[in-house]
């Protein structure tokens, strides 16, 4: 995982390397001016010589601007460093995002693609700087310390030894600790703010079925659950600054009793004994440092796995060798194919489906949900791959095509569809990026999205939101159609799209594309009966299979499901006064 | 844990002052005693650990420099009691730093505790206009990002700055006690850190504005992308989208390097202004210790060089905790802006009371379940109190209601439903259908006329008392996370398990449920995120079923669902609907047809009323619903 990540770091291998070796020199520094600090007092203050103290204060002088060069310089290349590692992060993901097939995305969600995208590359960032320059910092810190205070006198420094160790083990013992409880509270946490959004959203049920005492009793407790199991984690995080006090506080007065014996018997000065403190604030700051530093690692560990996760997917759908060009007609053939969501999953969505379609049929498709219609429509664009048997499209097995060829000659409105933020045109041109305006108006004039485009003030340059979420569902849906259209596909496929458009609109788009696109084959799903009563040929899909295949007339007679949608949708069923239409 | 959003660009918050004071009076409501203790305890924290530097003067001069000198054998007596009674000092310290950071813990904790029942139990008083005019996620923020900054504030920034302030005070005191000049000179190295903390911070504010900037860019182009990767997929829009992609992600690449390199040298930078005043102190000190000017010793310079270092740190981290509080305020501003919102009013006093009822047809109230119900209606005027029947009669007199009081919606509504009656309301999107329900149940208040609910006013009834009268079920099933049978318990939180099972029942929800992995005792999560949409609507009829209510509002939901589970739904709800006065939001044929009375609403007015049968030989707007005839075309869009 780490090498995967690792890799990305590349064109700012420079930053990285330079940001380790001047937090080094920085260290070092630091490391000098109390040992030059030393000198001054014994041999300047206490020997009287004026002269020593202007000449090391001069050298203590250059060692802080040394260090501050260093420092400034350490930041701004972990600065770096760690901004192109997210941006490299971030661009490999993206991009291997883009080769993504459906069940790849399917795999991860597109709420899961965009926290790794956004919060987990930003852990990530701040975990790379914290390795570059903390991780440099602290241990070079507390062991260029230690080695000072041996230097300076070895029997001293035992005591910052021995408190290192205890700390240590301390400090690791706590934060392990902690960061268990913490992950537990955290998902407590979590179901916590979930029933709340459950109660935003569930208002007029708590109040229509006047709920509001009891839902705060049940907030009452589970927060009161909450608020104990912070209190447990975070006392045991509380141990930290008292222990780190009483660790430093008794160095003080070790050093302090046997530096005075020392002193006395002239084996120590007293400008030892100050740097020797000073020290002791470096070591034992740079352990605490690195405790911060490990649980911060320890955390984003969680990040770097995701993340990875998507580095090392691998489209399950590629393009083959010497890919087939051009698609001559279409025409559909399903020969014996099954199919199924995950691999060796017990119960295929397609059992056994043989189908053959003329180019130019329109080709209806009606099923209860989970009959497996959209499973059907989906594979012929090679957005799913077949578990066994063929799809063919202009005779030749779509698995043979080059990816973009087959998706350009069939165009596919899914029935999930999105709007991007941008005009109109902008959007019409996805089907199409070289289409002209008179092109796109006449697309929407098939879609019978022309007449809503011309009633909105700047009409084609009308800016859609993010998600079209200022058109309503029937205006999105007929626009989706119009985009689609602009490929000018050889196999169209209406996938649930008109669901929002009401009986008459309907009516017409489909009577636009008989007329207007009759060479196109065209597969229609929907719910209403009305929607593909008019088909060449009808589908009746059933658990997965075709329950029946013929036209409108003949399945009422053959066909027991037809019969029974038919007749609870006229008498009885749907009086659709088009949900989303206005 | 320090984000990246502590270092952000400082939001504004207006009365800054004001909201402080309010907060730590939150606190102190609960916790008065509590922060007390920990005061004070601060207070002993820090004077020990500042007795402990000081210490170092006495221990050169007093102790180590005499022994030096003096001739004799050294006597370590006095040092070693000397040492033993810092020592004393400091544990007392140690002890009150665990203290207050222990009790820190509960005074957060519970503090957030207290706030957040408070947010919640509040948030339910408030009206439903409360939660259409405001965003979920806006409100579910205060709960989430705004109490976590608030935690930041509570536990770190508040002890934090009190301790800071002490040590900076104490500090200042030992430095002018042990030397002016040396602390004039010290005064200034800080002036110094302070001008280019200021110069730097406002650089890189400045730079990390625009990385919010850019990273909210590229975060909401990522969503929109993410949401759309199969549209992008099905067009073969790959490269078009990689290079959008690419270019949002150099720019947040230049904005955040910028903002993270002057973040980065801030700390350096100041690291070494207090090495460079160190330096000066030391070189002007030991002059002035050689000349023994002002009787300053050796001592004092160990001493003085130890506040010199302690002085700088507690001034770095003011300012660093400033930005915190800056940012906690910004979010206890919204979390006070919820618990200031007004809850809703409710002025009725006529109450839903259980009755016995007498063969002479007089009611009298008891405590027990009888299944028959009453208003409870007190008259002040005479003192007398009346009972009457709950039967649901239901009428609506020259209504008007708009959201807002300037846009009318709904205009001179009359109806008048009897016990039992079936009205179906029939109309396009926003006609009005679903607000004249609204108005029943009085999740909003009419502007003028009148509704009477068994001849009282339902302005009189308590609000409480008329929503149990009144059964709903909602276009869009909410479900609770937990068990299939809580969830239609919600209908009525007394009834046993059999009375839930016969719900369902009744409702067509039996057989389902009983498929599910545990029947009843499944436990539903994610607004039933693993049952079909029919499902749900099931168990929303069978809540509604449970609760028994002798009016019912049902909403049927638009959507298409497989015909074979509609079908167990449409049956559900007749057998719901029996001997009940029923108002329906009608989508589909089979429960408008057997209705008593079908308004059809366009623009917020009742154009035609009447039965199906007499609707249709009008031919007017309902017989083009229904037929789907092209004359109803010009009314679309």
């Amino acid at each position: 995982m780490i090498r995967s990540l690792a890799k990305h770091i590349n064109g700012f291998k420079k930053d990285s390397i330079l940001t380790p070796v001047f937090m080094l020199l920085e260290v070092a520094m630091e490391m000098v001016i109390p040992l030059l600090m030393a000198s001054i007092i014994d041999d300047g203050v206490e020997a009287g010589n004026i002269h020593h103290i202007y000449t090391i204060g001069i050298w203590m002088v250059l060692a802080a601007c040394v260090s501050l060069i260093a420092g400034v310089l350490g930041g701004k290349f972990g600065a770096r460093a760690s901004t192109g590692f997210a941006r490299n992060l971030r661009k490999a993901m993206y991009e291997n995002i883009q080769t993504f097939s459906f069940s790849n995305i399917d795999k991860f969600s597109t709420a899961g693609l965009v926290t790794r995208l956004t919060t987990d590359v930003t852990n990530m960032q701040n975990a790379y700087q914290m390795i570059l320059r903390m991780c440099t910092r602290a241990p070079a810190s507390l062991i260029c310390a230690m080695a000072m205070s041996f230097f300076i006198n070895a029997r001293l420094a035992c005591v910052y030894l021995i408190a290192v160790i205890v700390l240590g083990c301390c400090l690791f013992l706590i934060m392990s600790r902690t960061t268990k409880y913490f992950q537990q509270v955290f998902h407590r946490y979590d179901d916590l703010n979930a029933s709340i959004q459950e109660n935003i959203n569930g208002i007029r049920v708590v109040k229509a079925y006047v709920r509001e005492d009891y839902e705060n009793k049940k907030f009452t407790k589970a927060s009161g659950n909450v608020y104990k199991m912070f209190v447990k984690a975070e006392s045991i995080l509380t141990l930290n600054a008292p222990l780190m006090q009483f660790t430093v506080y008794s160095c003080i007065l070790l050093i302090s009793w046997f530096g005075a014996k020392m002193i006395v018997n002239s084996t120590f000065t007293t400008g030892e004994l100050m740097s020797m403190l000073t020290y002791c604030m470096n070591i034992l700051m740079s352990l605490m440092m690195l405790s911060f530093v490990f649980v911060m690692i320890t955390m984003s560990y969680a990040s770097a796995q995701r993340i990875s996760e998507v580095l090392n997917e691998k489209s399950d759908i590629v393009n083959p060798e010497n890919p087939v060009m051009k698609v001559s007609d279409g025409s559909i053939v399903f020969d014996h194919v099954d199919f199924a969501y995950k691999k060796n999953s017990e119960e295929p969505v397609l059992k056994d489906i043989n189908l053959a379609i003329r180019p130019g049929e329109t080709i209806g498709i009606i099923g209860g949900t989970g009959s497996a219609k959209s499973s059907l429509v989906n594979l012929i664009s090679r957005l799913y791959d077949v578990t066994a048997g063929s799809v063919s499209v202009g005779g030749v097995d779509v698995r043979k095509y080059d990816i973009e060829t087959l998706r350009n000659e069939v165009a596919v409105v899914l029935q999930k569809n999105v709007l991007f933020s941008g005009t109109i045109l902008d959007n019409l041109r996805w089907g199409d990026k070289n289409a002209t305006e008179e092109e796109c108006i006449r697309a929407c004039q098939l879609a019978c999205a022309d007449e809503f485009i011309q009633k909105f003030p700047k009409k084609y340059e009308t800016y859609i939101e993010q998600g079209g979420t200022n058109v309503s569902g029937g205006q999105k849906q007929r626009l989706c159609i119009a985009r689609a259209l602009l490929k000018k596909p050889k196999i169209l496929i209406l996938d649930d799209s008109t669901s929002a458009v009401d009986t008459a609109t309907d009516a017409k788009i489909r009577r636009a594309f008989a007329e207007e696109i009759p060479g196109t084959t065209k597969l229609i799903i929907a719910q209403r009966i009305s929607s593909v009563q008019h088909a060449d040929r009808i589908i009746v899909m059933d658990d997965g299979k075709i329950n029946g295949i013929g036209t409108h007339d003949e399945l009422l007679e053959t066909n027991g499901i037809y019969r029974d949608v038919y007749e609870s949708q006229t008498s009885g069923g749907d009086f659709d006064e088009n949900g989303g239409e206005r | 844990m320090p984000g990246p959003r502590m270092r952000g660009p400082r939001p504004k918050v207006k009365n800054p002052g004001k909201l402080l004071i309010r907060i730590l009076a939150y606190v102190m409501k609960h916790y008065k005693f509590s922060c007390i203790i920990v005061a004070v305890c601060i207070l002993v924290s820090v004077l020990a650990n500042v007795q402990g530097t000081m210490f170092m003067q006495t221990l050169i001069d007093d102790y180590i420099l005499p022994m030096l000198r003096s001739a004799d054998a050294p006597d370590f007596g006095p040092l070693l009691s000397a040492i033993l009674r810092v020592a004393g000092f400091y544990a007392i310290g140690v002890l009150s730093t665990f203290t207050y950071n222990r009790i820190m813990v509960n005074v957060t904790q519970g503090t957030l505790r207290y706030l957040r029942n408070d947010m919640f139990t509040h948030m339910e008083s408030l009206p439903i206009r409360y939660f259409d005019t405001h965003v979920h996620g806006d409100i579910m923020s205060a709960y989430t990002n705004d109490i976590d900054t608030l935690r930041q504030m509570i536990s770190q920034s508040m002890p934090q700055m009190l301790s800071s302030v002490i040590t900076i005070i104490s500090v200042l005191v030992s430095m002018i006690i042990l030397n002016i000049p040396l602390t004039i000179i010290t005064l200034m190295m800080v002036g110094i850190m302070v001008i280019v903390t200021k110069k730097l911070g406002g650089l890189s504010s400045r730079y990390f504005m625009a990385q919010q900037q850019d990273l909210g860019a590229l975060d909401g182009f990522i969503e929109e992308m993410m949401e759309g990767q199969k549209v992008v997929k099905v067009f073969c829009h790959e490269e078009e989208s990689m290079d959008e992609f690419n270019a949002r992600n150099d720019q947040l690449f230049e904005s955040s390097d910028n903002a993270n390199k002057f973040a980065n040298i801030l700390m350096p930078a100041n690291a070494q202004i207090g090495n460079i005043s160190y330096v000066i102190c030391a070189i002007v000190g030991g002059i002035l210790a050689i000349n023994g000017v002002f009787g300053f010793t050796l001592g004092g310079l160990a001493s003085f060089l130890s506040f010199n270092r302690g002085f700088t740190m507690p001034i770095n981290q003011v300012s660093q905790q400033f930005n915190a509080i800056i940012m906690a305020l910004a979010g206890a501003d919204r979390i006070f802006k919820l618990l200031d919102e007004k809850p809703e009013v409710d002025d009725g006093y006529v109450t839903l009371v259980n009755v016995e009822k007498h063969d002479d047809g007089t009611l009298t109230e008891t405590d027990k379940r009888t299944g028959h119900w009453a208003w409870k209606h007190h008259h002040k005027a005479t003192g007398t109190t009346d009972y009457i029947e709950l039967q649901g009669n239901v009428e609506f007199n020259d209504v008007d209601f708009g959201y807002n009081p300037d846009k009318i919606v709904l205009h001179n509504i009359k109806m008048f439903a009897t016990p039992g009656q079936k009205i179906a309301f029939v109309g396009s999107t926003g006609a009005g259908k679903t607000t004249i329900t609204n108005l029943i149940n009085r999740f909003y208040d009419i502007q003028d006329g009148k509704i009477r609910y068994d001849s009282i006013n339902i302005n009189k009834i308590k609000k409480a008392d008329l929503r149990r009268s009144l059964g709903i079920v909602l276009q869009d099933t909410q479900l609770f996370t937990a068990t299939v049978m809580d969830n239609i318990r919600y209908g009525r939180l007394d009834a046993t398990d059999e009375e839930v099972i016969a719900a369902a029942k009744l409702a067509n929800a039996d057989s389902f449920i009983r498929h599910l992995p545990e029947g009843y005792q499944t436990v539903i999560t994610g607004n039933g995120a693993n049952l079909s949409q029919g499902q749900r609507q099931l168990l929303s009829i069978a809540r509604a079923a449970v609760a028994d209510p002798p009016v019912l509002i049902l909403d049927e939901a638009t959507s298409s669902i497989d015909t074979r589970t509609e079908r167990l739904v449409q049956d559900g709800m007749d057998k719901l609907m029996a001997g009940r006065t029923t108002f329906v939001i009608a989508h589909r044929l089979s429960t408008i047809k057997n209705s008593d009375c079908i308004m059809v609403l366009e623009n917020g007015r009742i154009i035609e009323r009447g039965s199906h049968d007499q609707l249709i030989a009008e031919k007017g707007r309902y017989y083009q619903l229904y037929t789907g005839n092209p004359a109803a075309e010009k009314q679309e869009a």
